[in-house]
């Protein structure tokens, strides 16, 4: 059992989604960072798949109630226990009823949190992870909380694990289409040719970006159709949205290119520059 | 038929009307359940079918090209549920002013067409319902909150709504019917292919 003393600004459970279930209109869901998670899980002698805390930028307090193990991969933090600084990227030994207090993030915008055993709240269709944008799973954390602990297993004897600070920009790798032939050339050309920022109303369900406006060849309302998890999502106002793990199941504005691998979009703040790239680079 | 390309793991198949889309649906869920498809993600649209989580989608798209045409919708028909509606909705009126005829046939109307489930979308277990021949606008401005339950109509679809939300959909009536139920299986009452009758209470 942990209790939470400060849950911070948006600290989620999360753990690798709930796929398989878009034809009913329920979005995945899952840690942004999922590579993050899985380390942190690793660490702690969790299976990869165990829920774990996705606490964004602003930290978060917590109380063990039973000696266990926690580590924090993610976005780097200053962690500490009972107020001692303790490593970041490792295994540390909690005492029972011990404060362990996550604090705001250094490079990055989420850290993970796993505690031995993972977060064991009842999961919803198969998965612990609180969904933002339809409410499915837990609710996002708020002081006080108490969240129910698994069985832990041995916790890894790993000492180092080699950490990079996230870049301050960002290339991209992006398939075109599927409906790139809706844009004009030029749109297209910017696309690939110039640089776009990460904007500050980015969440789970997004990554929007500013920069140069992408317009439109085709003006038709677009029928509503199956999106994809990195979706690059061109709006009326023509200022791109790559869709991110919380997004929804369909969507009505035609989808310029998809990103290949959105990982590296968790860790990125606002004002990141971000820049595209075909498979051919 | 047409398929593009969505990314490194996903195909749209772009169909040209919605009885195609629902005839790719069903094939689509026949040959995954025979093992002849991988694919994580089954999404039917409005005018295309999306397949996500597939390890090749150039070899998916040889595959799919070789299937084609499927039988036509109908053909093996969906379940039918029938929801039980109070026509009581707000918007009921301008409905029935929209299509010119009284309110009382405007409930006909809608009561006694079979629909069909298109898609889902919005929200987890808002399911986008086919089959009324006649279009309505939405409204010009969303209601900040429409209640679970709502029954509404708006371009060529009927829907109800899941769970409280803003909408922009004209309400025509209201349900007791639980659209969504994490612990039934599968979760959502109306999934794509569910053939509906909206009966009045």
């Amino acid at each position: 059992m942990i209790e939470v003393l400060r849950a911070g600004p948006l600290t989620t459970v999360q753990d690798l989604g709930r796929p398989g279930f878009a034809h009913l209109g329920v979005p995945r869901a899952g840690a942004l960072d999922g590579p993050a998670l899985r380390l942190a899980n690793r660490l702690v002698g969790n299976a990869p798949d165990a829920a774990g805390l996705e606490v964004t930028a602003g930290g978060c307090s917590l109380r063990l109630r039973s000696a266990g193990t926690v580590a924090l991969t993610g976005a780097s933090a200053p962690l500490s226990v009972d107020g001692r600084p303790a490593g970041f990227g490792l295994p540390v030994p909690v005492p029972a009823g011990a404060v362990v207090t996550a604090g705001r993030v250094v490079h990055g915008v989420r850290s993970y949190l796993a505690v031995g055993g993972g977060i064991a709240v009842e999961p919803v269709l198969g998965s612990r992870s609180t969904d933002t944008l339809s409410g499915l799973g837990p609710a996002p954390l708020r002081d006080g909380d108490r969240l129910p602990l698994g069985e832990p297993a041995t916790p890894s004897t790993v000492d180092f694990v080699p950490w990079q600070p996230p870049p301050a920009s960002l290339a991209l790798r992006i398939t075109l289409g599927p409906r790139a032939d809706w844009f004009t050339p030029e749109a297209v050309a910017a696309l690939l040719g110039t640089a776009y920022t990460v904007s500050p109303v980015s969440n789970r369900v997004g990554a929007r970006l500013t920069g140069a406006a992408l317009t439109r060849a085709e003006a038709a309302e677009l029928p509503s159709e199956g999106v994809v998890l990195g979706a690059v999502q061109v709006p009326a106002s023509g200022q791109p949205l790559i869709f991110l793990a919380d997004h929804p199941t369909t969507g009505g504005y035609p989808v310029i290119a998809v990103v290949d691998d959105v990982t590296p979009l968790a860790q990125a703040a606002p004002g990141t520059t971000v820049t595209f790239h075909g498979s051919e680079r | 038929m047409h398929t593009r390309r969505a990314g490194a793991g996903a195909l749209l198949i772009e169909c040209a009307d919605g009885a195609e889309v629902e005839a790719w649906r069903a094939e689509l869920w026949r040959r995954r359940e025979r093992g002849e498809l991988a694919a994580v993600e089954i999404v039917p649209g409005a005018r295309t079918v999306l397949l996500d989580g597939l390890a090749d989608p150039a070899e998916t798209a040889g595959l799919v090209a070789g299937w084609a045409p499927p039988p036509a919708a109908g053909t093996a028909q969906g379940p039918l549920i029938e929801i039980i509606v109070r026509y009581d909705g707000a918007d009921l009126a301008s409905v029935a002013s929209e299509w010119e005829v009284p309110v009382s046939q405007a409930v006909e109307r809608i009561s006694g067409t079979e629909l069909r489930v298109a898609f889902c979308g919005f929200a987890p277990g808002f399911a986008y319902l086919t089959g009324l021949p006649w279009p309505v606008p939405r409204l010009d401005t969303p209601r900040p909150r429409v209640p679970a339950g709502s029954v509404a109509l708006a371009g060529e679809y009927a829907g109800i709504y899941p769970t409280a939300s803003p909408g922009g959909w004209r309400l025509v009536g209201s349900t007791d019917a639980i659209l969504f139920d994490i612990d039934r299986d599968p979760p959502a009452l109306l999934a794509p292919g569910t053939r509906v009758r909206l009966v009045p209470a």
